[in-house]
C-alpha cells in the first residue's frame, strides 16, 4: 500500500462511504430554483449599478464629462477611474482592467459606472456620460501583435527582437525586421520563456522521421451559465459587505480591499451559489466597481453583467499560434521535440503560455526537448484562467504531431504513446521528476475499452490524445462542529463549483464511520474561517478534503477525550470505531459505546461544544493524466462534424464521489468539443467583438454530443491520506487534439486551425480535391 | 548545499544560469539566499514563484524543510482554473 509521505500513514484502499454515489446535497435547491446565486441577493434601499464600456478596441480617453448623468433624477453615484485611485501595493493591471485610465485597451473596457434607483434610469445615465476618445490603431491577432511594426499597447513593455531573430528566426517577421538594431524597444511581447533539457539538435539528427506543423487556436470563453453578479454594501462607518458569485471569496476580499484602500477586516465577503466558473471567476471585474459605487452613494448596490458584457469584458482564454516539431526512430521512440508557443492574453501581460510550455510535452519521456513561449498583449479583454490554463492549446499541437507520427510509422495511436509515456521516475519536460503517475494505466484502459474496437465507416475517423495537468493545493482552513443532536456541520472556505460539498461530507463520514447524510457542509464567509485559497487548480477535493479529514480526526480525538471523562479512564484507552467511542480493549473497562448523539447530549457536562479544526498550506497534490478516444463523422457536403463516440480515461487517484468525477470528465470533454468544433472570438476590422452572445458564439448543447463514456483509473496519490488527485482540469487538456485527430483522419487532411467549423472543413476538403486533381 | 534548478522565465532573469548551489534549511531560507547570490532574481522571487520539492509543488514560500537530497526546481508562479 502507498504511504502518505507527509504523515507516514498507510493510504487505505478499502472504504465504506468514500467511493459511493449519494444524492448531491445542493441538487434539490438548484433544480427547484431555491438556490441563491449572485443575482438573487437583495438589500433594503438597494440601487442598481451599470457600467459604460468602450466601443473602441484602442483609444485614448481625452476627457470624461459625467455632469449630465449626475444631474439625472434617480442617479445616486457616478464613478470613473478617478474614484478608484491606485493604492500602494495594489495590482495595477487588475485596477486598470476594472476601470480604464487614460486609454481604453479593448472593446468593452469599462470607462465609467453609475448607481441609480433602477436599471432604466441607470441606462439613461450611461447615455448622458460624454467621452472624448481619440481612436488609436489596434491589433487583435497574436502573430500580428508580435511584429515590430504593430501598434503598441503599453510603452513600458519592451522586447529585444534582434535576439529573437538570432534564436528562433521566423515568428516575429514584420516589415522592419531586417533593419532592427539590437536592444530593447517598445513591443507587445511581454515575456519570453524557455523550458526543456538536453540537445534537441542532436536528437533530431538521430530521428528517422520528423513531423512539423504550425497550429492556431482561437480564444474561447469559459461559458459559465451564470453571469458575474454581486451586491455591495459599504456603510457610513466604513464597514463593508459583499455577496458575490466567485471561485474565491477570500481572494475577492483581499483584492477589493487592496484596490479600494479598505482594511481587510472591514470587508466581509460571502460566496453565493455559483453557476459555473471554470477558472473565469478567479479574479475581480465588477466587485470593486460595486463597492466604489456603494461607498459613494451610501446605499447597497447590485451589479449584474449581461451576457454581452461577459463576452466583451471578462476573461476568455488565450488564442495561440504554435509551431511543433517531433522526431522519432522507426520503432516509434521519440528522439527530440521542440515547440514555439505564442499566446496572447489580451490587453495585459499574463497569458498562460508558461503553463502551456510546461505541459506541452509532459506526457512523454524525452531526453532532448525545448519549448519556447511568448506572452503577447493585444487589444482584447484580459484573459482569465480557463480549466488547465494554457494546456489544451499546446496539447492540441503536440498531440496532432504525435498522431501524424503514428500514421507515418504505421503504428497504433495508443502504442506509440505507451512507448514514450512518462511514468514514475521520468524527468518531466518542465524539470521535476514524476512520482507515481497514471498515464500508462489510462492508455492501457483506453486500449481495452470497447470503443477502441468499433469499426469505422466512410467519412469517419478516430482520434486519440493524452493530456497532463499539475493540480495544485494551497492554503486551506476547515472546521467541523458537533451539533446538539449528534449531526455534524462542516465549514469550508472553498466555493463549491463541482460538487465538493458532497465529497467533503463523504470524507468526514468515512473518518467517523457514520452515514453520509449526518454531515452537512457549508461554504463559510471570510469572517468565519481562516484564509482559503481560490477554488482553482483542481485543488478543492484534494486540499479541502485533506483538511476535512484532519479536522475530523481532531474532532475524533476530542470525542474520545470526552468519552474518557465520562468513563473515568485515560484518553489513550478510548478508540473511535464505527461511529462511536469504544474502550480500547478489555483492560480499558467494560462500557457501552458512546455515539455522536450520546456525546453531543453530554457535551455541556464534559466541557462544552466539540469541534475539530485543521489549517494547512497543503502540498502534495498529485499530477493527473488522461487519455481520450473519439470517433467522428464528417459530412463532406456541409462540413459538419458529428461526434459519434467519446471516451475519457483519467487517473483520479481515488474517486471520492465517482459520479462527480465522471461529471468532471464529461464536462471537460464537452467544453473541449465546443472549443475544437465551434467556439471562437470573432473580431471585425474595427477590432470589435462580432459575436458576444450564445446565438453567435455556439457552445455545445446536449443534442451536439453523444453520451461521454468514462473510465476512472485510480493510481493513489501518496500526498493525500485517501490517495486523491484533482480531476477538474485534466479532462479539458486532450479533447482539442483528440477531436482534431479524429476529424483529420475522417477528412484525410491534417487539421491545424481551430475551430474546425464547417466552412474550414469544406475549404480543407476542397483544397484536398484540387490537389488530387492537379 | 542545496542544488536549485531554475525553469522558464527564471533562468532568463538569472542571465541564463539554470543551476545554483545555495544554503538553506527550508524554502524561505533557500529563496532568501538565492536572491542574495543572484540579485537579478530577487524581484521575481519576491513577487512569488512555485517551488517543486521532489515533485511536490508549493505555490508560495514556506518553512518546508529542505536537505541536499531534495530535487528542487523553481518554476514560474502558477495558477489553475
Amino acid at each position: 500500500m502507498p504511504l502518505d509521505s507527509e504523515n507516514k500513514t498507510i493510504v487505505p484502499t478499502e472504504f465504506k462511504t468514500v467511493g459511493t454515489r449519494p444524492v448531491r446535497p445542493d441538487g434539490m435547491d438548484k433544480v427547484t430554483g431555491r438556490a441563491r446565486f449572485g443575482a438573487d441577493m437583495s438589500a433594503p434601499g438597494m440601487l442598481v449599478g451599470a457600467i459604460l464600456r468602450s466601443p473602441h478596441a484602442h483609444a485614448r480617453i481625452r476627457k470624461i464629462d459625467t455632469s449630465k448623468a449626475e444631474a439625472l433624477a434617480g442617479v445616486k453615484a457616478v464613478i470613473t477611474s478617478k474614484d478608484l485611485k491606485a493604492q500602494p501595493g495594489c495590482d495595477m493591471d487588475i485596477l486598470v482592467n476594472v476601470m480604464a485610465r487614460g486609454k481604453a485597451l479593448y472593446d468593452g473596457h469599462a470607462v465609467a459606472a453609475v448607481a441609480a434607483v433602477d436599471m432604466s434610469v441607470a441606462r439613461k445615465a450611461l447615455k448622458l456620460i460624454e467621452i472624448d476618445y481619440k481612436v488609436l490603431p489596434h491589433v487583435t491577432d497574436v502573430d500580428e501583435a508580435m511584429k515590430p511594426d504593430a501598434p503598441v499597447l503599453h510603452k513600458h513593455i519592451e522586447h529585444d527582437y534582434h535576439q529573437d531573430m538570432l534564436e528562433t528566426a521566423d515568428h516575429v517577421k514584420g516589415k522592419n525586421e531586417k533593419t532592427l538594431p539590437p536592444g530593447k524597444r517598445p513591443s507587445n511581447i511581454a515575456g519570453r520563456y524557455q523550458f526543456g533539457h538536453g540537445d534537441p539538435k542532436k536528437g533530431f539528427r538521430e530521428a528517422d522521421v520528423i513531423v512539423e506543423h504550425e497550429f492556431k487556436t482561437e480564444a474561447t470563453h469559459q461559458g459559465y451559465i451564470e453571469p458575474h453578479a454581486c451586491l455591495a454594501n459599504v456603510s457610513s462607518d466604513g464597514w463593508a459587505e459583499l455577496w458575490v458569485c466567485t471561485q474565491g471569496h477570500f481572494m475577492v476580499r483581499d483584492t477589493c480591499a487592496s484596490l479600494l484602500g479598505l482594511d481587510v477586516s472591514r470587508l466581509r465577503v460571502t460566496a453565493s451559489e455559483i453557476g459555473g466558473g471554470f477558472g473565469g471567476k478567479t479574479t475581480v471585474f465588477i466587485e470593486p466597481v460595486a463597492l466604489a459605487l456603494s461607498r459613494k452613494a451610501g446605499r447597497p448596490v447590485k451589479v449584474v453583467m449581461s451576457r454581452d458584457e461577459v463576452f466583451r469584458a471578462t476573461g476568455p482564454t488565450s488564442s495561440a499560434s504554435m509551431k511543433v516539431r517531433i522526431g522519432a526512430k522507426r520503432d516509434g521512440t521519440f528522439t527530440a521535440a521542440e515547440a514555439i508557443l505564442k499566446y496572447q492574453g489580451g490587453a495585459f501581460p499574463g497569458s498562460p503560455v508558461e503553463m502551456g510550455a510546461m505541459t506541452a510535452f509532459a506526457c512523454y519521456d524525452l531526453k532532448d526537448v525545448k519549448i519556447v513561449g511568448y506572452d503577447v498583449v493585444t487589444n482584447r479583454p484580459k484573459q482569465a484562467a480557463y480549466r488547465a490554463p494554457g494546456a489544451p492549446m499546446s496539447a492540441f499541437a503536440v498531440e496532432g504531431c504525435v498522431g501524424e507520427l503514428a500514421e507515418k510509422l504505421g503504428m497504433d495511436a495508443i502504442d506509440i504513446r505507451l512507448k514514450n509515456a512518462a511514468k514514475e521516475g521520468t524527468v518531466s519536460s518542465y524539470g521535476p521528476t514524476f512520482g507515481p503517475v497514471g498515464l500508462v494505466e489510462t492508455l492501457e484502459a483506453a486500449k481495452k475499452h470497447k470503443n477502441y474496437k468499433v469499426k469505422l465507416g466512410k467519412n469517419q475517423g478516430r482520434g486519440v490524445a493524452s493530456g497532463f495537468w499539475f493540480n495544485f493545493a494551497g492554503q486551506t482552513c476547515t472546521t467541523i462542529n458537533l451539533n446538539i443532536d449528534g449531526t455534524l456541520g462542516l465549514a469550508v472556505g472553498t466555493p463549491d463549483i463541482g460538487g465538493s460539498r458532497a465529497s467533503m461530507c463523504l470524507m468526514a463520514a468515512e473518518e467517523l464511520g457514520i452515514p453520509y447524510d449526518q454531515v452537512r457542509t457549508i461554504i463559510a464567509d471570510t469572517s468565519s474561517l481562516g484564509y482559503n485559497d481560490v477554488t482553482d487548480g483542481s485543488r478543492v477535493t484534494f486540499a479541502s478534503g485533506l483538511a476535512t479529514i484532519y479536522a475530523t480526526r481532531d474532532l475524533k480525538a476530542k470525542l474520545c477525550a470526552r468519552a474518557a471523562t465520562i468513563w473515568g479512564i485515560p484518553e489513550e484507552a478510548v478508540d473511535w470505531e464505527n461511529g462511536a467511542a469504544r474502550p480500547a480493549g478489555a483492560n480499558a473497562g467494560n462500557f457501552d459505546p458512546l455515539t455522536l448523539a450520546d456525546l453531543a447530549e453530554q457535551a455541556a457536562a464534559t466541557g462544552g461544544p466539540v469541534a475539530g479544526h485543521y489549517e494547512v498550506n497543503a502540498d502534495g497534490a498529485g499530477p493527473s493524466f488522461a487519455t481520450h478516444v473519439v470517433d467522428v463523422e464528417v459530412d463532406p457536403e456541409t462540413g459538419a462534424t458529428e461526434v459519434l463516440r467519446y471516451l475519457v480515461v483519467q487517473d483520479a487517484g481515488k474517486a471520492v464521489h465517482p459520479s462527480y468525477v465522471e461529471g468532471q470528465f464529461q464536462g471537460g470533454a464537452v467544453q473541449g468539443i465546443g472549443w475544437v468544433l465551434n467556439e471562437e472570438y470573432i473580431y471585425g476590422e474595427d477590432g470589435r467583438l462580432q459575436n458576444p452572445g450564445f446565438l453567435d458564439y455556439r457552445i455545445p448543447v446536449c443534442s451536439d454530443v453523444p453520451m461521454i463514456d468514462t473510465v476512472i483509473v485510480e493510481v493513489p496519490n501518496p500526498g493525500h491520506p485517501y490517495g486523491v488527485r484533482g480531476v477538474g482540469e485534466t479532462s479539458i487538456v486532450p479533447p482539442l487534439a483528440a477531436v482534431a485527430n479524429a476529424v483529420s483522419a475522417a477528412m484525410g487532411v491534417r487539421a491545424t486551425t481551430l475551430p474546425m467549423s464547417p466552412p474550414k472543413i469544406l475549404a480543407a476538403l476542397n483544397n484536398k480535391m484540387r490537389q488530387a486533381a492537379d | 548545499m542545496l542544488l536549485v534548478k531554475l525553469g522558464g522565465s527564471l533562468a532568463g532573469q538569472a542571465g541564463g544560469q539554470t543551476e545554483f548551489h545555495v544554503e538553506g534549511r527550508n524554502v524561505i531560507e533557500m529563496l532568501r539566499n538565492l536572491g542574495e547570490l543572484c540579485p537579478a532574481l530577487k524581484p521575481v522571487l519576491e513577487k512569488g514563484v512555485t517551488v517543486s520539492v521532489d515533485g511536490r509543488l508549493q505555490r508560495e514560500a514556506t518553512y518546508h524543510p529542505l536537505t541536499p537530497d531534495n530535487e528542487i526546481f523553481l518554476l514560474p508562479r502558477m495558477a489553475g482554473g
